[in-house]
């Protein structure tokens, strides 16, 4: 991969190849494939931090609805692999074979039209992207051209994050209910549930991770990235600086749901299903304490956060079952009042410092042209 | 007042313009012209309505009756980015730029091209546009400091820098707020020489409240009072209108 110096700054750059290290060489080589497929799940979630990075940190957009596209991405996905697992020869004990096992027990007799498209590998992977978007576009237009913003936003779009959890709950026989969307087996004839197939999985979404880290970190620099900045700020004064401020707000929005889809999808794929029980408002507030633990102006810093909250999640929620809402409770209420700028504020402030003095007393000092940005990402 | 008949070549013409909140008529059957290259203060005592015209005419408040049309345009139809792109800045009275990006980057961001969603992700800081930020810094005394970030300014150097980026925009017509409010005096001073080296090939409309400044700058002089022209003309025959020594500048 060519990086440009300009695209990374040196600290970005540090945490870019630590990153790829520990994502593609050292956690692969060192974990049984049962703790990899664990990170891959832990992974799904950095997806949705990217997007918040973008749209909470940058653009001052909080969404406590992210779920949802997680959500819907994920569905997208499960919708795909449950219809080929519903083939009629698997399916033929039913009364009405060829249709998933939840549509049979809801007395549904035939496959509902938006179920048809999902027959197609190509539009599956269309709609993964496309669902979430345009549905983030209408929410995105519907409230921000009404400059309906902050925290009405906010609450807005986890009242979106309980409907869509009803709805899916309450639609049994066209989404499975509570229990999802259950028993998948093959992608395009490729069966995921083997552990060379996780193993597989595994590379392509830290590939598709590292995609979206890119683009995200595309976004961040160009004039887009800075009137986002601009309008967390001024509103005002970018709207009469010549912006239409809903637009942008509209746009990074949509990105922070592409980005949640993907997550989602990839989720389905390593995990082997998809519930309500990742759409809903819990999940979705937990989406934003892991950005907001690991820095909501870090793309990376998303990244961390993501594996160190789930980890510790997995590995508290274990031996103390009870205390670990609590935990995590604590956690947020701490970041949120210590290290505003999260983890990668820390190590901004602490960490990195005493690098560069290292650095700089090594060798006398190259030029190294940037100045670190204000919430830079760190490693 | 010229209603009905007034000749084309105003830059802006605002007539019968009301607004009011709740009943109170903030602004009522306000008309007034600004030709082209014409420097008008609007000066009057608090409350008077001033910057709710000048809110009326950048958008940011909506007109309940009346019109404001800027070289033929409608303005009261258009959206707040579209009058900006119709070519009128304006600054707001407590200096408001972006604390967290440098005054490059402020200057940059008011540089008329790539406003749309799609322009600014392919938005090239070339040439052109370093030139024009540097120039412009430097008019605004800020040359040196193009890399600080913006919240290590002082009051008054915020101030310059929002001027900067109205500057930048080149606008037709520069609405003006208080701009020499919470100045100190050298400050006050280099604020001056630079509105009026900016002031030139432009209309401008400025709320003040430093008569000396308003003197100094002034071509034509509109007294608001309630919502209302109280008076209108030089500064000499204003200062003179014993309505207005009434209700603003005093015995």
């Amino acid at each position: 991969m060519i990086i440009n110096s300009r695209f990374f700054n040196r600290t970005e750059l540090i945490g870019f190849v630590a990153l790829a290290l520990l994502l593609f060489v050292i956690l692969p080589l060192s974990l049984d494939i049962f703790r990899l497929n664990l990170v891959a799940k832990y992974l799904t979630y950095a997806f949705v931090g990217i997007g918040l990075v973008l749209c909470w940190g940058y653009g001052g957009i909080l969404s406590l609805g992210q779920g949802v596209f997680f959500g819907l991405g994920g569905y997208c996905m499960a919708m795909y692999l449950k219809l080929e697992a519903s083939s009629v020869a698997n399916t033929k004990i039913q009364s009405t074979p060829g249709i998933p096992d939840f549509m049979d027990w809801n007395q549904l007799t035939q496959l509902p039209f938006f179920w048809k498209p999902f027959h197609s590998f190509p539009i599956t992977l269309l709609a993964i992207i496309l669902v979430p978007g345009i549905f983030a576009f209408i929410i995105g237009a519907a409230m921000f051209k009404r400059r309906v913003g902050g925290v009405y936003f906010a609450i807005i779009t986890q009242a979106i994050a309980a409907i869509m959890t009803i709805l899916i709950v309450g639609q049994q026989g066209y989404t499975g209910g509570i229990n999802g969307i259950t028993d998948l087996r093959t992608l395009h004839g490729w069966d995921i549930r083997t552990d060379h197939a996780k193993f597989i999985l595994y590379f392509v979404e830290v590939v598709l991770l590292f995609g979206c880290i890119i683009a995200a970190q595309f976004i961040r620099l160009t004039k887009l990235g800075r009137i986002l900045v601009a309008m967390r700020e001024q509103e005002d004064r970018v709207r009469f600086s010549g912006y239409s401020v809903a637009n942008f707000k509209i746009f990074a929005f949509c990105a922070a749901a592409i980005f949640a889809a993907i997550g989602g999808a990839m989720f389905t794929l390593e995990v082997g299903f998809m519930s309500p029980s990742f759409v809903g408002i819990v999940p979705s507030i937990e989406m934003v304490i892991y950005t907001a633990v690991g820095g909501r102006m870090s793309i990376f810093g998303a990244v961390w956060g993501s594996l160190l909250v789930n980890f510790a999640k997995t590995s508290l929620s274990e031996s103390f079952p009870q205390l670990w809402l609590f935990g995590l409770g604590a956690l947020f209420i701490a970041v949120v009042l210590a290290f505003p700028n999260g983890l990668s504020g820390i190590w901004q402030d602490y960490v990195q410092p005493h690098i560069d003095r290292l650095l700089a007393s090594r060798k006398s000092k190259p030029g190294n042209g940037f100045p670190v940005a204000d919430g830079a990402p760190a490693e | 007042m010229l209603i009905g008949h007034q000749p084309k070549d105003f830059l802006l013409a605002v007539s019968g313009l009301t607004v009011s909140f709740d009943g109170f008529k903030a602004v009522n059957d306000l008309s007034f012209y600004v030709e082209d290259n014409e420097i008008r203060v609007i000066i009057g005592p608090n409350g008077a309505g001033k910057t709710t015209v000048l809110d009326l005419i950048c958008g940011k408040t909506r007109a309940t009756s009346g019109s404001i049309q800027f070289r033929g345009q409608e303005l009261t139809k258009l959206r707040e980015n579209e009058i900006v792109q119709a070519g009128v800045g304006r600054k707001f009275q407590t200096p408001s730029v972006f604390e967290d990006l440098t005054v490059f980057e402020n200057l940059e961001i008011s540089f008329p091209r790539g406003r749309t969603v799609f322009g600014s992700l392919t938005f090239q800081r070339d040439a052109a546009v370093k030139e024009r930020v540097e120039e412009v810094a430097e008019m605004i005394f800020l040359k040196d400091r193009l890399d600080t970030y913006a919240d290590q300014l002082s009051h008054g150097q915020k101030q310059w820098l929002e001027i900067g980026m109205l500057l930048i925009q080149d606008p037709d017509l520069l609405m003006l707020d208080e701009p020499v409010a919470g100045m100190s005096v050298s400050e006050r001073a280099k604020t001056a020489e630079l509105l009026n080296r900016i002031i030139k090939g432009r209309s401008v409309l400025v709320i003040e409240h430093d008569m000396k400044f308003v003197e100094d700058i002034a071509h034509k002089v509109t007294v608001l009072h309630q919502g209302q022209i109280l008076s209108e003309g030089t500064m000499e025959h204003v200062k003179n209108d014993p309505k207005v020594i009434e209700v603003y500048l005093g015995h």
